[in-house]
């Protein structure tokens, strides 16, 4: 890796990694970490920053398709690695069809967990099609949900699983009119 | 009753779910200006110190450090969001009361730098001895946290309704328990964030609020601004709770960064930062003591409390009113005394935590209730049933009353939880226990915080030129809650109009007609009100229009689902968008505007504002625990709950308001505490420590609601997102409680205070043997 040194003496490196299949080459410190490199390099600010301590997983990407917190990845360990992230989920203007049942089951309230719960059940359904409720518990309890109670959140995985996006039947369900 | 609407009961998908799925929304620390700098605040490592000096010269002198402020470069205003006590200053001038109390800030241009610049910032202190007990905060001898502030009292609170000593001489049981509760944060998942820009006189600041107009007002009287040129933006925020109610020095200290740097300026918290701002839950030393007949009727109440307020009053003045006001609401009775106090500490500040003052004193009323129950031999079921308010009735502390479907939830709650087989004997497996608690919150505050004669809520609706889309302009602040949608579907509903053709502009104080913002529960009925006015406004225009269109008089003429038809004759129909567009053509711009107060409200004694409302919404909880003897763990096996919020405008949105609300409750019940060493430093300032509910710890809920209608409302509707916490924490304490069979009298219901209660049960119970 081509590195320089700043005038204080500090090393930068050459960094090339793949985002969303855009290839990208960035200068990094060593002690850049990846979501830094998303948010401020590339200005993918769908990546959020809950806590930078890796305990909420609103940070989370996909790694060569394993979700990781990138607030605990060093840039520099995504050298020549294929990075998702949440920009990079729909195709075109097309939501993919998690993205489609997170809208249709309400499982979005503030949105500053979406990001990142999207991304953990894509990894989840891409290594296990048809999870059981508590697999898709377990995958996305390293994702903190302030808002949701996560019961629609599990609702909208579990539906794309069984190859839907909407809930079973909507209408009025507790409503009055 | 029930009524007739298109698009009001439908669970139409939120208007902002795109954004939100896609990483295209924007929360404010999302957004970069060029030239921009960063900045970060210094606070105090001690809890209590007189400040001797600040040396800010090195700081200063390092390559990348734009500007370093103290209390020297900025208004010595004390500011506060509550008027009634402005005690804050935007950083510390003599002293510090708390670690993480503000002291200077720095702009830099970089994270990185800004890091470095605080740790050059040399601050002489003397250490003072500090109040860390609110307990004790009032005893002799205690240290001042404020001089101006005798023996620590932030607030004393004295009321009597009826004559409670009457009560309690006429009650077959007079019963005293004793709770202590916990202090909480709210912990939103997004952190604070504030970005200031000037443009000449004009200042603008981008905010994760939920209140654009208090900001406005506060930034506005520090710098003595006119609020025409203080613009505040609401972008995307990740949730509020209550904590993100009052501006920050983020947002004053970034305003005076940015002047003087001549460049936008954005200051951010860090996690452990936001523990240390807080704002969240009051803990409360509560004592509850009820006169009660042979059945079980209560005849009177009496709340003494106390609570740590912390190091500022924050909104703490309206917590601890609300904190006795609020607990009338569920329960018929005459007669009431309400004592309390509200004590500095040297710790951070305690604000508004969804349910503002109400749950704790809830949960420490419905264990209470249980005791009582247990005492008479009567089921908590039937005991509530029996005291539940009815509607059209006013509290002994003068909230009148309008829809209220208690005993109907109480009723539903009993039958989906299977409650009457559960509670026979043997009728839960070994170490299970199910509990019920009540419920009751303010759809929207009678008054506003500062006092002004300015409506509550407003709104603009405007429709495109060529009739195609209509937007809804307002100054409610969507922070997770779902108000864009709901509002939109509110205004479509009164135009006539599709919700699918909406858009939104909203939270921006120079774009968006004035709210009071998203606290109090208070979205849905008053700016609902506002965008009724609004819609209904463009449909006289567009009905006076069709009229002459159709040579029919306009109350022939009715307009749904975008066709305006007359009610008579068939065949003659017109569409909302040629309608629409006809109107630009001949009369100018179809614009609808409406706006909301709420009526005079309350009684006349000294703090009857606090807990009045237009209307109350009222739930009720059930929970099952499962109890593990050997660990004392706690595991939640079920839970239901069951709502009266007047009209539901989106179940699937107020369902997940009961969800989140639920989690939070559970998270306080069982888990969440701020613990402090003994040097008033935060031992679990982050999110592993701190601990919050997972996927895997929710357990399953049924959320039920009932058939209820507030005639005093637009279409109906009440509040749904800060009830639904008031009776979880009461919730589990009655289902641990009817588990192990001794009760646990503080919060959180720790593993370990479960696992102690039950070996000191099995201690006496052996010991009695013997
Ligand atoms: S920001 Fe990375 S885990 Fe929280
Ligand atoms: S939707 Fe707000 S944190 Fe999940």
């Amino acid at each position: 890796m081509n590195t320089i040194q700043d005038k204080e003496g500090v090393k930068r490196y050459m960094l090339s990694l793949t985002v969303n299949g855009d290839p990208h080459t960035v200068v990094v410190k060593a002690n850049t970490t990846l979501s830094q490199v998303l948010r401020n390099e590339l200005a993918l600010t769908g990546t959020k920053q809950g806590c930078e301590l890796g305990d909420c997983g609103s940070c989370t990407v996909l790694m060569d398709g394993k979700p990781v917190n990138s607030c605990m990845v060093l840039a520099l360990e995504a050298e020549g690695r294929e990075v998702t992230t949440i920009e990079g989920v729909a195709e075109g203007a097309k939501l993919s069809d998690l993205q489609e049942s997170f809208v249709n089951h309400g499982a979005v309230q503030c949105g500053y967990c979406s990001p990142g719960m999207v991304l953990s059940a894509k990894a989840l359904l891409a290594r296990n099609p048809h999870p059981s409720e508590l697999e898709v518990r377990e995958a996305i309890s390293g994702n903190l949900c302030r808002c949701t109670g996560y019961v629609h959140i599990v609702e909208a995985i579990l539906a794309v699983s069984e190859g839907r996006t909407t809930p079973p039947e909507e209408a009025n369900a507790g409503g009055e009119a | 009753m029930s009524i007739n609407t298109k698009i009001i009961g439908r669970s139409v998908p939120r208007i902002d779910g795109r954004d939100k799925v896609t990483g295209a929304a924007k929360y404010t620390g999302d957004i970069k200006f060029p030239n921009m700098l960063f900045g970060k605040i210094l606070t105090s490592p001690h809890a209590h110190a007189r400040i001797i000096s600040i040396d800010t010269s090195a700081a200063e002198a390092l390559p990348g450090v734009k500007a370093v402020i103290t209390h020297k470069d900025v208004p010595d205003i004390k500011y506060g969001i509550s008027p009634a006590r402005w005690d804050e200053n935007i950083f510390c001038i003599d002293k510090v009361r708390f670690v993480g109390d503000k002291v200077a800030a720095v702009a830099c241009t970089d994270e990185e730098t800004c890091y470095k610049a605080l740790k050059l910032i040399k601050v002489e202190y003397e250490v003072l001895p500090a109040v860390l007990d609110f307990r004790k905060a009032m005893d002799a001898g205690m240290p001042q946290v404020h001089d101006e502030y005798p023996k620590n009292i932030n607030v004393e609170i004295h009321q009597e309704f009826g004559d409670i000593e009457k009560a309690f001489k006429e009650a077959h049981l007079v019963r005293t328990d004793a709770f202590l509760g916990n202090r909480a944060y709210q912990s939103p998942i997004e952190p604070h964030s504030a970005t200031s820009l000037w443009d000449g006189d004009k200042l603008t600041v981008y905010s994760s609020t939920q209140s654009p107009h208090y900001f406005q007002y506060y930034i506005a009287r520090e710098f003595g601004m006119d609020m025409g040129n203080v613009r505040v933006v609401k972008p995307y925020v990740g949730g509020g709770f209550g904590g993100k109610m009052e501006p920050t020095g983020l947002e004053f200290a970034g305003a005076v960064l940015a002047k003087l740097t001549g460049r936008p300026v954005r200051m951010f918290f860090d996690r452990h930062e936001m523990f240390a701002h807080n704002r969240g839950r009051h803990a409360q030393y509560m004592e509850i003591t009820t006169g009660v007949t042979k059945d079980g009727k209560i005849l009177g109440a009496h709340s003494n409390f106390m609570m740590d307020g912390g190091a500022y009053t924050s909104l703490g003045i309206a917590t601890a009113y609300y904190a006795g006001a609020l607990l009338p609401l569920t329960y018929e009775f005459d007669h009431y005394k309400f004592d309390l106090f509200r004590l500095y500490t040297n710790l951070p500040a305690c604000g508004a935590q969804r349910g503002h003052g109400a749950p704790q004193p809830k949960y420490a009323f419905e264990s209470h209730l249980d005791n009582v129950a247990t005492e008479l031999g009567i089921d908590p079921m039937d005991i509530r049933i029996l005291n539940a308010r009815r509607p059209e009735t006013v509290t002994p502390n003068d909230f009148a009353i309008h829809s209220c479907e208690l005993t109907q939830c109480l009723t539903r709650a009993r039958i989906i939880s299977n409650w009457d087989a559960k509670k026979k004997e043997g009728g839960m497996p070994k170490g299970h226990g199910i509990g019920v608690s009540t419920g009751s919150f303010v759809s929207g505050a009678g008054y506003p915080i500062y006092r002004t004669d300015l409506p509550h809520s407003a709104v603009v609706i405007k429709v495109n030129e060529d009739g195609t889309s209509a937007t809804l302009y307002t100054g409610a602040p969507d922070i997770g809650q779902g108000s864009d949608t709901v509002l939109c579907q509110m205004a479509a509903e009164a135009m006539g109009f599709h919700y699918e053709k909406m858009k939104i502009i909203a939270a921006d104080t120079e774009t968006c007609p004035m709210d009071l913002g998203a606290y109090a529960s208070r979205l849905t009925l008053m700016t609902g009100a506002a965008c009724k006015s609004a819609g209904e406004e463009i449909k006289k225009s567009l009905l006076e229009m069709a009229s002459s269109m159709l040579h029919l008089p306009p109350d022939d003429l009715e307009c749904e689902d975008a066709i305006i038809y007359s009610k008579s004759r068939d065949g003659k129909a017109l569409t909302f968008q040629e309608v629409a567009r006809k109107h630009f053509v001949l009369k100018g711009p179809l614009i609808g505007k409406g706006s909301y107060n709420p009526p005079k409200l309350g009684g006349k004694f000294k703090g009857s504002p606090v807990g009045t409302s237009p209307a109350y919404s009222f739930g009720v909880q059930v929970g099952e625990v499962k109890i593990d003897e050997e660990t004392g763990e706690i595991e939640a096996v079920g839970f239901w709950d069951v709502h009266d919020c007047g009209t539901v405008v989106n179940p699937r949105l107020l369902h997940g308001q009961v969800h989140g609300a639920l989690s939070m409750g559970m998270g306080e019940s069982v888990w969440e505490e701020v613990l402090f060493d003994d040097e008033g430093r935060i031992k679990n300032p982050d999110l592993a420590n701190y601990r919050i509910l997972t996927a895997l710890d929710m357990p399953p809920v049924e959320s039920e609601i009932v058939e209820s209608y507030e005639d005093i409302a637009p279409w109906g509707v009440k509040e749904i997102g800060e009830g639904s916490t008031n009776p979880t924490m009461g919730c589990f304490s009655n289902a641990i409680y009817d588990a192990m069979g001794v009760r646990v009298y503080s919060l959180p219901l720790s593993y370990e205070k479960v696992w102690r209660a039950l070996k000191e049960k099995r201690e006496r119970e052996h010991g009695g043997k013997e």
